[in-house]
Parts: structure tokens; C-alpha cells; sequence
């Protein structure tokens, strides 16, 4: 068992809760900055493909997660960082200046929309974005003189002071790029959570009805978690649309939308771990399962086995597992096990067990 | 001058009338109380006062200045906190979380501030934090400061209820069946906590409460209403004897006719 003795307020408002913490958070990052020495270019590329997953992870999170309003429409946000980063690269401007500029348009093009969302609530919510991601696609392609429609756009190749970054030639400076981004986007959720506002976007997801008499003005606090969970995504967007190269409306479809929701899902909803374990599971899962089927084939001669849909079947499986089994996900898991030992044997098992879910209609008590 | 006042308050529901033309003065430092049978429409004028509903017809007035204008969560702002019947916590936080929230009035930091968690927004967060374990000492909560709501006892929440509000440092306080589900002893608690509140803190209390001991022991005016009118207004004693109060709560004593 661990005590953390506080001794002032601070100790509740930093980072690490203790000294430990610090440590292991500390030694994580010097591996992923090891990183490129121990993996070769291909295993790199799929860790810097989660790390894009994961701040998408993270846009869709503090909006789904921690905010409770439910998107089906992130897709949308994901290919406008995208398509915005490349025209304005392809215009001559800089990619320091596209790269945070395709995040806040995006966050402020996303709030305009949003704004009429935000009544609703729950699957009505859902519904609403889901209509938002459909129509993203049909506008992709009638906007054609700018996105280049099913043709795409190839996205420029992007120029950091004189210092080349392409995916394919200088994959460990695209992977550090992308290493920075996910670690800027971290240190402002964790900042956001730990102040003021943050706890108003919990307050609104437990309980709009309480956080509006105690002075949370809803639609300003959800717009802004709107605007800065899609100036998130459309940051990874942008990243996307450089670690694909060549990309066009179908690279945005409806079902990497859905994936999103299910990566955070499966990830834990309501926990920035939750972003990173989710993507981890989406990002690798393609390449685990050719993997095992090259394995099995080369082993047992199963050729049958490189049907097509087998991602989605396995994808669909794990995200049925967890629903029924561990609906905190991976990060919810953890901590179970974490607190197993930290309390041992103190552990009860109704210990986490939740009262509330977090698709709740609004109701006036 | 009143600190709170309805005017001639009218709210129907459709067919149902639940707030007939009520008009009461809440003065500064008073302990107020709404009392009557279930469906009187005593949390109906919470909801009012808190501008989750809208009256048809009167006005409520604020140190003398209509509300009607504002938005529910405009009324914090004027010094309004208030509890909920049924409790409304943020289950997923920690008990001091919760109360962090109820500084949210407060709040003077903005969004990029945040973002980079400017010197400034520290310093702010501290003094948050100095007035919660000023309310976390006085309502003697310091066992609970980072348990999470979802895991704690019904009499906890109602007191963590209460702390949230006080948290706000309010001028008013709305309390809404304080003592309901609480045992004899916690609610004894709540009796010297509202007292306190009144003459330590100097903050006017008006109440809704089942629990008539309560009532009567902290209460300086006593207001029964029944189907959304209003009966008798007075001390308690005056109130507890009134005729109508006990016919609306006893029925008619007439002869029965078998």
C-alpha cells in the first residue's frame, strides 16, 4: 500500500501525484524518444500512425469523455484539418503556421457547426453528428476545385526551417514531429482538466441540471469543448493527411468516425489513458491480425484466412467483449488492477461499480 | 428591503395551476420556510427562483431588481445557491471536486490562461481551494475530501450537497427537503448547521422541509401553501395552528356519513 501525504494544495493541483508517478511517466518518455533506435522504419511508422490515432483520441475524449456529448461526426473534423493543412501548405504558406492553423480553424469552423447541435442530447446528439460526417464526404466531393475531390489531394511536403520531414524519407523526424504534437496536446488537456473549465465540462456530464444553477453556462461551456476538441482533431487531421500521403473523401468515410468512438470506448471513456490504450488497440490491430494470418498460413496452411472483413469482424468482437465485460475499458481495467494491489487486501469487487452511464437524457428534477 | 420577493407568482402547467399567485418577502438574515402537502408547489417555486422555469404572470424580485431577465446559470452570480431534492452531485468526482465546482461563479481565469496553466490560474486555484476547506472544516467533511460521490452514504451526499452550495459563498440559500431521508441524529446536524449558516455566516436561508421539528426550530416565518396557494403565513407556532393548515393537511372535519 501507498500513502501520498499532502502537505499543501499544490500537491492536489500538480501533475504527478507523487514522486513514483513522475518517475514512471519520465521513463516512458525516454523511451518513445529511444524509439527510433530500437524499432526499424516500418514498426516506427505504425507507433507514430497510433500517436496521430491518439491525439484524434484525445479530441474525441474531452468532448465524449469527459464533456459527455457524444460524436459520431469526428471523421468530418479529421479530413477538414486535413484538407486545410494541405491547401494552405500548397499555397506557400509554412508548415509551422499550417499546422496550428488548420487545428484552431478547424476548432472555430467546428464550433459554427456545432452551435446548432447543441441542444440536443444523447442519440439525438449522435444522430446529428452522424449526419454532419455524411455530409462532409458529399462536400469533399462537390468542393472540388479545392479538395480535388475523388481525385484527392497529394498532401505537400512539409518544410520545418530549412529541415525536410516526409514520411517515407525521414520517418524518425516525422515520428518526432508528431511525438511533439501528441505531448503539446497532452500538457493542454491535462491543463484544461486541472483548471476551472475542466471540471465544468465534467459537471456538465454528470449533471447539466446542477451545473447550471451553480453558474456553468451550458452552451458556452459546450461550444468551447466543441471548438477545442475539434481544433484537437483537426491537428491530427492534418498529421493524417501527411502520414497518408495521398488522401480523398473516402479516406474519411463514416467508419473511421465510428472507429473513433469505439477506439475511445474501448480505450476507457472519461480518461486521457483511455485515448492512448484505445488507439493503441486500432492502430496495431491491422498489423496483428496479418501477422497471425501470415503466421497461420505460413504454419498451418490456412489460405482461407485472408478473407476480407476479418478487421471489422475482430473489431466488432473486442468492442462486444469489453461492452459486456469491462464497459470502464482498458484504462478502466488497469486501474481495477492497480487498485487490487494498492489496497491489498482491502479490494472490494462492487468497488467501480458504476451508477450512472454517460448517455443520459436531460431530465428536470 | 426584502433580499428575495415574489410578486403575485402565477406558473401553470397547462390545466394544472402550480403556483397560484404567491407572493412572499424573503428579508436579509431570515430563515424562511415553505411548508405543505405533497404537490403544493413549494419546489415549483425553487425552480422559478432558480429560472428553470418561467412564471406566466408576477415577478421575482432580487434586492429589489426582477430576475426574470436571467438565465439559470446568471443566477449564482447574484449570491443564489441552492440544493436539490433529489440530490444532484457529480457522481464521478471526488467530494472536493464537487465543491471546486461550486466556485465556478468565481472563475476570473479564461480559456488560454488554462490551456497553458498560467501563474495566475495556480493563484486562483488556491484561493478556490481556501474557501472549500473552510466549508470542508465547518461541515466536518475532511474524511471524505477525495472519495468519489458514487461511493458514499445517502446523509454524506445531502451534507456534500449542502457544502457545494456554501461553497458559491452565497448570500441566499436555497434549500430544497434538507433533512429528507436523514436520520434523527443527522438531522439534528443539519438543525445546528442551518443555524450557524443563518448567525455565523450571515447568509438567509429559505427552505422547503417535511420534517415540522426542523421547521419549527430554525424557522423565523413559516409560509404553507397547498395546490399552489398560499395558506397561512406567520412563526411557526402561528402556522402549525392555523385552520386551514391542519384542514389541508388532516382534511375536512366534517361528520362522516356513512
Amino acid at each position: 500500500m501507498r500513502f501520498v501525504f499532502k502537505r499543501s494544495y499544490d500537491d492536489d493541483i500538480k501533475l504527478f501525484k507523487h514522486r513514483p508517478q513522475a518517475f514512471y511517466y519520465l521513463a516512458l518518455l525516454i523511451l518513445m524518444l529511444a524509439l527510433p533506435l530500437l524499432l526499424d522504419d516500418f514498426f516506427l511508422g505504425e507507433v507514430t500512425y497510433v500517436l496521430i490515432f491518439a491525439i484524434a483520441g484525445m479530441g474525441l475524449m474531452l468532448l465524449t469523455g469527459h464533456t459527455g456529448q457524444v460524436s459520431l461526426g469526428h471523421a468530418a473534423f479529421l479530413a477538414l484539418g486535413a484538407y486545410l493543412n494541405a491547401i494552405m501548405l500548397s499555397k506557400g504558406i509554412p508548415f509551422v503556421i499550417t499546422l496550428p492553423l488548420a487545428g484552431i480553424l478547424t476548432g472555430i469552423i467546428g464550433m459554427i457547426i456545432a452551435l446548432p447541435v447543441l441542444r440536443l442530447h444523447g442519440i439525438y446528439l449522435a444522430i446529428a453528428t452522424l449526419a454532419i460526417s455524411v455530409l462532409a464526404d458529399d462536400i469533399i466531393v462537390m468542393a472540388e476545385p479545392f479538395t480535388g475531390g475523388v481525385t484527392g489531394l497529394v498532401a505537400p511536403p512539409i518544410d520545418i526551417f530549412g529541415l525536410d520531414i516526409d514520411r517515407y524519407g525521414t520517418p524518425i523526424l516525422f515520428y518526432f514531429l508528431v511525438l511533439f504534437v501528441t505531448l503539446f496536446v497532452l500538457m493542454i488537456y491535462r491543463n484544461i482538466m486541472r483548471s476551472p473549465l475542466g471540471r465544468a465540462f465534467v459537471a456538465m456530464r454528470d449533471s447539466e441540471i446542477s451545473a447550471q444553477a451553480l453558474g456553468v453556462n451550458i452552451t458556452k461551456t459546450k461550444a468551447t469543448a466543441f471548438a477545442i476538441s475539434c481544433a484537437i482533431t483537426g491537428l491530427a487531421g492534418a498529421l493524417l493527411g501527411h502520414f497518408a500521403g495521398a488522401f480523398n473523401n473516402e479516406t474519411f468515410n463514416i467508419v473511421l468516425s465510428i472507429q473513433l468512438l469505439l477506439m475511445i470506448v474501448i480505450g476507457g471513456l472519461g480518461s486521457i489513458h483511455g485515448a492512448f490504450f484505445g488507439a493503441m488497440v486500432v492502430g496495431f490491430l491491422p498489423q496483428f491480425i496479418a501477422i497471425t494470418r501470415d503466421f497461420a498460413t505460413d504454419n498451418f496452411g490456412f489460405n482461407s484466412l485472408s478473407m476480407p472483413g476479418i478487421e471489422t469482424g475482430v473489431f466488432a468482437l473486442i468492442l462486444v467483449l469489453f461492452i459486456l465485460f469491462e464497459p470502464m475499458g482498458i484504462y478502466g481495467r488497469w486501474v481495477k488492477i492497480r487498485t487490487y494491489f494498492e489496497l491489498f487486501p482491502f479490494y472490494r469487487k462492487n468497488m467501480f461499480k458504476r451508477q450512472k452511464s454517460y448517455l443520459k437524457t436531460e431530465r428536470m428534477k | 428591503m426584502s433580499l428575495l420577493s415574489l410578486e403575485n407568482v402565477t406558473l401553470s402547467f397547462g390545466g394544472l395551476i402550480a403556483v397560484n399567485n404567491v407572493s412572499f418577502h424573503v428579508g436579509e438574515g431570515e430563515v424562511f420556510s415553505l411548508v405543505g402537502p405533497n404537490g403544493a408547489g413549494k419546489s415549483t417555486v425553487f425552480n422559478l427562483i432558480s429560472r428553470f422555469y418561467d412564471p406566466q404572470k408576477g415577478n421575482i424580485k432580487v434586492n429589489g431588481e426582477s430576475i426574470l431577465r436571467l438565465r439559470p446559470d446568471q443566477v449564482p452570480s447574484l449570491g443564489i445557491a441552492r440544493t436539490f431534492q433529489n440530490i444532484e452531485l457529480f457522481e464521478q468526482s471526488t467530494v472536493l471536486q464537487n465543491l471546486l465546482i461550486g466556485r465556478q461563479r468565481h472563475r476570473k481565469s479564461n480559456l488560454l490562461s488554462e490551456m497553458f496553466f498560467a501563474p495566475s490560474v495556480r493563484e486562483e486555484e488556491r484561493r478556490h481551494r481556501h474557501v472549500v476547506e473552510e466549508v470542508i472544516d465547518f461541515l466536518e467533511l475532511q474524511a471524505y475530501r477525495d472519495k468519489y460521490i458514487a461511493g458514499l452514504p445517502y446523509g454524506i451526499r445531502k451534507v456534500v450537497e449542502l457544502a457545494r452550495a456554501l461553497a458559491t459563498e452565497p448570500k441566499l440559500l436555497l434549500l430544497d427537503e434538507p433533512a429528507s431521508g436523514l436520520s434523527l441524529e443527522e438531522t439534528n446536524d443539519m438543525i445546528y448547521w442551518i443555524e450557524d449558516i443563518k448567525k455565523q455566516m450571515n447568509i438567509t436561508v429559505l427552505m422547503v422541509e417535511h420534517d415540522m421539528n426542523l421547521v419549527a426550530s430554525v424557522s423565523d416565518r413559516v409560509l404553507a401553501l397547498a395546490d399552489g396557494k398560499e395558506l397561512a403565513i406567520g412563526t411557526p407556532q402561528e402556522v402549525q395552528s392555523h385552520p386551514d393548515v391542519i384542514k389541508a393537511y388532516l382534511g375536512t372535519g366534517g361528520e362522516i356519513n356513512v
